[in-house]
């Protein structure tokens, strides 16, 4: 049986650069989560200090990780979508309508 | 009131679940909603799939009963998005079809693969099936007046309709609907909460009379509590395992539980709220059981910065966390305990625990980060099947393929971290608003958000209610889609090679779909009682055991083949399932001796991961390298 994608997908001239950077940006925010465990696991006195406008450690670290992870993402989509419009523009005829259906 | 919207609500889901099942005429439209659904939309549609009833009701309950430590799930199921996002969203949607089996087996075209994974897909979504029927016969009971059982069949009877009548359309477009919902009355109640600001003695708005738990001076003599007060006599006394006493003392007509808290030498009863399961019937504080006798709603500050009755009117967002962070401010918990009296029955204890905001607002209490290294591990365990288990969820993984491009796939991953994230923000707020605004069920913490809701009135109780049981139909209709993918998709078409044209492929979906669901409404029944969180973090260990190894193997070492695969999968499962049957907590829950269990973490995820890792590798160099196969 045939067995292709749901959608056809063209093919992507991006795809090394996307797979490199998401790993980069996979292993920073994955750094920042890890020292996070750690602190609460080596040193959890240390998440009570109070660092900002009356709240600890615990409560600005765990807001910064959910806001850096949105920002991580929105910077890992610019820097994506600029790389796509490059390449796409050098091997446009290859790629197909499908590589920029859905796109904003 | 609640009623009305409810129903009004779950008609209007209903409705528009046949209404798009004219979409789902082929296999492409049942299982991938024809791959055409906009990025916006299926971003939502990802949020409303994963603020599953952990999300909404097991997470705001474990806030609002132990603190930060219930908002770790908070951080750790977003972190989860991160590996979603940068690592498996784009390779995945450019490999897979319909199932997360097809991802895997795409290069490989082997049947040991197709096996494993879609076993894989089954198990995963049953285990994270569970908690979703017990969270709606939870919500279910309160709100229509009907039991537990009743509550599951509804949900099951509802699910079932709209993935037979449209398969992942309706369910991308009920998602999207709840996802949207959800946030927009979480914020509407999460604003309620701080205009209200805070408060020594919450009465819900005037609505509920704020009660005044009573203590009494005592000294301990040889062992027995004696209390010097007039008109109070010691009935029994009661020492249960752990340090704790409580004494039973007669007040007037009743016969009321107290809790004998010791410090500095000294002993201070403290009242406390009791169920007795009598031969007669059930008693709650000292008389029996009726609807105008019921367990009364719990959760206060005692002192707010030092000062006892008092109120601080409208809070910022920074002032009302800053203000429960104090370590001068006193937040009322309420933890409880169980034992047989001097008569046979079984008591169940409500006792007050005043503990300080800076205690409450940092880990530590319900994960033991400054106990022993095994309770250590536990926290790491669980925080590292948080992080990998997101992007190794099927019911997840399979919202990329209902997008028109690795691109979409990207940016509805983006819009699903930004709506997800705001909703796990709201979470710390309506966690710790339903712990200090007296509207708390000491007895169930799952119902949290909605009983705060409902201290804000009717209205917003009814909806909120309608949410939390729509966010549970919509997370069980994804999950029913992958799991019944799998069994009709992986493994009557690809595995066992049934010929079947495009129509009855459909309906194989739809019949696996109806199986899966009945199943469901079984388990739901079954494992009543059982905490949802806990559930939800086990499915999270289970999934990242046994499916994150492959993916993330398979996209980054060559070396990969396909017995390692399948070999990883199988044992991720074992081990992981393996390891849960053998926790304390399970042991508990057979009604043995946690310390008897044979394996002292409750999370597995720390040795079951990295052993299918291992495994992955090891089989893989031990078979022949293969050429992918193509198509």
């Amino acid at each position: 049986m045939l067995h292709e994608p749901s959608t056809p997908v063209g093919k992507d001239p991006a795809g090394p650069y996307k797979t490199r950077l998401g790993v980069w940006m996979f292993a920073i925010y994955a750094l920042f989560y890890a020292a996070f465990v750690a602190i609460n696991l080596t040193a959890p006195q240390t998440m009570g200090l109070i660092v900002f406008a009356g709240m600890n450690l615990a409560t600005v670290v765990g807001f910064m990780l959910i806001v850096g992870a949105l920002i991580e993402a929105l910077i890992y989509d610019a820097l994506c979508h600029r790389k796509e419009i490059e390449l796409e523009g050098r091997s446009a005829p290859a790629d197909g309508p499908n590589a920029t259906k859905g796109r904003s | 009131m609640a009623v009305f919207i409810f129903i009004i609500f779950v008609v209007f889901v209903v409705g528009l679940s046949i209404y798009l099942g004219n979409k789902a005429k082929t296999s492409s439209g049942y299982y991938a909603a024809g791959g055409q659904i906009h990025w916006s939309v299926n971003g939502i549609a990802f949020a409303g799939d994963y603020l599953s009833a952990a999300s909404f009701l097991g997470i705001c309950g474990l806030i609002a009963t132990v603190g930060y430590d219930g908002f770790l799930y908070s951080i750790g199921f977003l972190a989860g998005w991160i590996v979603a996002l940068f690592v498996v969203a784009e390779p995945l949607k450019k490999l897979g079809k319909y199932t997360f089996t097809d991802a895997v087996d795409a290069n490989y075209n082997s049947r040991g693969i197709k096996l494993a994974a879609a076993i894989s897909t089954l198990v995963v979504s049953v285990c994270y099936l569970i908690p979703q029927m017990v969270g709606a016969g939870v919500l279910v009971e309160p709100l229509l007046g009907i039991p537990h059982a009743w509550g599951v069949i509804i949900v099951g009877a509802i699910v079932i309709t709209i993935v037979a009548t449209a398969g992942m359309a309706s369910t991308t477009y009920v998602q999207f609907l709840k996802g949207g919902l959800l946030l927009v009355f979480s914020t509407v109640l999460v604003g309620a909460v701080l205009l209200r600001g805070l408060s020594t003695a919450p009465d819900q708005g005037g609505t509920v009379p704020f009660y005044e738990y009573g203590h009494i001076a005592a000294s301990r003599v040889d062992g027995k509590v004696q209390v010097a007060e007039a008109g109070a006599e010691v009935l029994e006394q009661v020492d249960v395992k752990g340090g704790l006493t409580f004494v039973r003392i007669a007040q007037g007509e009743r016969d009321v539980w107290w809790y004998a808290a010791e410090a500095d030498g000294s002993v201070t009863l403290k009242e406390t709220q009791s169920v007795v399961a009598a031969a007669d019937g059930r008693w709650i504080n000292g008389a029996p059981e009726s609807p105008e006798n019921q367990l009364r709603p719990v959760g206060n500050l005692e002192q707010i910065r030092g000062q006892k009755q008092t109120t601080t009117g409208a809070l910022s967002v920074f002032d009302f966390l800053a203000t429960i962070t104090a370590e001068d401010t006193l937040v009322r918990t309420w933890k409880t305990a169980s034992f047989i009296d001097g008569a046979g029955d079984k008591v169940t204890v409500y006792y007050p625990n005043d503990v300080p905001g800076d205690r409450i607002m940092r880990p530590g209490l319900k994960f033991k980060v400054e106990g022993t290294l095994l309770e250590r591990l536990d926290f790491l365990s669980l925080m590292l099947a948080l992080f990998l288990g997101t992007a190794a969820l099927p019911h997840i993984l399979i919202r990329y393929y209902t997008v028109p491009s690795p691109a979409s796939a990207r940016k509805s991953t983006i819009v699903a971290i930004a709506a997800i994230g705001f909703f796990y923000i709201l979470t710390l707020f309506m966690g710790l608003g339903a712990m200090v605004n007296g509207a708390m069920n000491p007895a169930d913490s799952n119902m949290a958000a909605p009983l705060l809701a409902r201290s804000f009135g009717e209205l917003l109780f009814a909806f909120i209610s309608a949410i939390a049981f729509a966010t549970v139909l919509g997370t069980v209709s994804g999950l029913i889609v992958a799991a019944s993918g799998a069994v009709a998709h992986d493994l009557f078409d690809r595995y066992l090679r049934i010929k079947m044209d495009d129509r009855q492929k459909v309906n194989a979906g739809k019949i696996s779909a109806f199986v899966i669901g009945g199943l469901a409404i079984v388990l739901g029944i079954l494992f009543k009682g059982m905490n949802v969180s806990f559930l939800v973090g086990l499915a999270f260990a289970v999934a990242a055991s046994a499916n994150l190894p492959a993916i993330v193997m398979l996209l980054f070492w060559k070396r990969t083949t396909a017995q390692g695969i399948a070999a990883s999968i199988i044992v991720g499962i074992v081990a992981s399932i393996g390891l849960i049957a053998f926790s304390p907590e399970l042991f508990s829950l057979y009604g043995l001796n946690p310390l008897d269990a044979p394996v002292p973490l409750s999370n597995p995820g720390i040795i079951s991961i990295p052993l299918s890792f291992l495994t992955l590798v090891v089989v893989s160099l031990l078979t022949p390298r293969r050429e992918a196969a193509m198509g």
